[in-house]
């Protein structure tokens, strides 16, 4: 039985890890990956202490501080349930069940899909959820980044330094995100940004070649080679089926991390917690071990 | 005889690393192929993988997408 298991291994898992090892907990990370969606992003400019920093870099300086401990993990697992019976909680994965006294869900968010005719066919044929990985095949071509965010600029930054031409299909009417990612974007001459427009369908034969927008109500053709998806996230919070969460399926926590199940906080991504930056996952995992190290305290467990 | 292992990378795709570490870490030797640089190298991944998704591995022939832990671990016979 551990005193504490971790969900995740991103920002937040990877924290509340380097602060329960020293406090001594008996602890176990459970991850499908490690750096979480930091490993995803490209340039990271507001991590404090970095004014500039890649997010594989990021990441591997993430990973290196975790290891320091002596701190099991259990990669490429995938967590199916977590229960608590009594004052034991178990965590089911696609592996084995582990027991603890202690949880913090830390699992992050993964890439919202379209939903069009398409998407399922072309992907990894042309269309991808990560611009960091893949985004380097597409050199010299011309690509579409779907979304109008902060992580469809990035992927917008990141492919002009690579393709021909960029062009962003914005659903809104107007680019949101950082005020600096959105200069640097309008600056550059090789970016088209279309709003108020919308994906319709994904077109090719064995590899993407185009895709079909609607705008003002009229449909037209783009011819691209590559099909770059930012449309946002969602939480992974589906293997968690009694907790309380809000809406869109975030963990509802309170100020401590707590969740409505004694024993068992949230931190990062899939929480309800305001803004979802590297560094807030990274400050809010901290505050969940430090919970859940006084809540094993506190309950003499 | 050894396993002739080649990967084809990029230099920031998290699992590309992973892969990479992994490989390292069970002693096996690998030709890191990055696509980001080399085109022809890009365009021969995606003849040979039928998808642009990296990382791609070649062992002996046997083309494995992703970071796919158990099917390499058969395939290398580890």
């Amino acid at each position: 039985m551990f005193d504490l298991i971790v969900i995740g291994a991103g920002p937040a898992g990877i924290t509340a890890s380097v602060y329960a090892a020293r406090k001594k907990m008996q602890l176990l990370v459970i991850s499908r990956d490690i750096g979480g969606q930091a490993a995803w992003s490209g340039d990271i400019e507001n991590y404090t202490g970095y004014q500039f920093i890649t997010g594989t870099d990021l990441a591997a300086k993430f990973e290196e501080h975790m290891r320091k401990y002596d701190i099991a993990l259990e990669e490429n697992e995938t967590v199916t349930e977590v229960k608590k019976t009594n004052n034991i909680i178990s965590v089911k994965t696609d592996k084995g069940t582990y027991e603890a006294k202690s949880v913090i869900i830390a699992s992050g968010k993964r890439s919202k899909e379209l939903g069009v005719p398409g998407e399922k066919e072309f992907k990894n044929r042309g269309l991808t959820y990560c611009a960091t990985c893949d985004g380097p095949l597409f050199s010299g071509k011309v690509v579409a980044v779907i979304g109008g965010g902060n992580s469809a600029l990035d992927a917008a930054l990141q492919l002009t330094k690579i393709a021909k031409q960029v062009h962003i299909i914005n659903i809104t009417s107007a680019l949101g995100g950082d005020a600096v990612m959105r200069e640097k974007i309008e600056k550059s001459k090789i970016v088209t940004i279309l709003n108020n427009t919308q994906i319709t369908a994904i077109l090719g034969d064995k590899f993407v070649g185009g895709i079909k927008i609607k705008r003002e109500g009229r449909e037209e053709t783009l011819a691209v080679e590559g099909v770059f998806v930012e449309i946002g996230l969602i939480p992974n919070s589906e293997f968690v089926k009694d907790i309380e969460k809000n809406q869109i399926g975030e963990i509802k926590i309170n100020c401590r991390n707590e969740t409505n199940i004694t024993g068992i906080f949230a931190a990062g991504d899939v929480t309800d917690v305001p803004e979802k930056q590297i560094i807030i996952a990274a400050g809010e995992g901290s505050k969940a071990a430090l919970s859940a190290f006084r809540y094993l305290a506190q309950s003499r467990l | 005889m050894d396993k002739n292992v080649k990967i084809y990378s990029t230099p920031t795709c998290p699992w590309c690393i992973r892969i990479k570490q992994f490989l390292k870490e069970n002693n096996i030797t690998f030709e890191d192929i990055d696509v980001s640089s080399n085109h022809a190298a890009a365009e021969e991944m995606i003849q040979k993988s039928g998808q642009m998704g990296v990382p791609v591995l070649d062992i002996d022939g046997e083309v494995i997408v992703g970071f796919d832990r158990e099917k390499i671990k058969t395939v290398l016979g580890l």
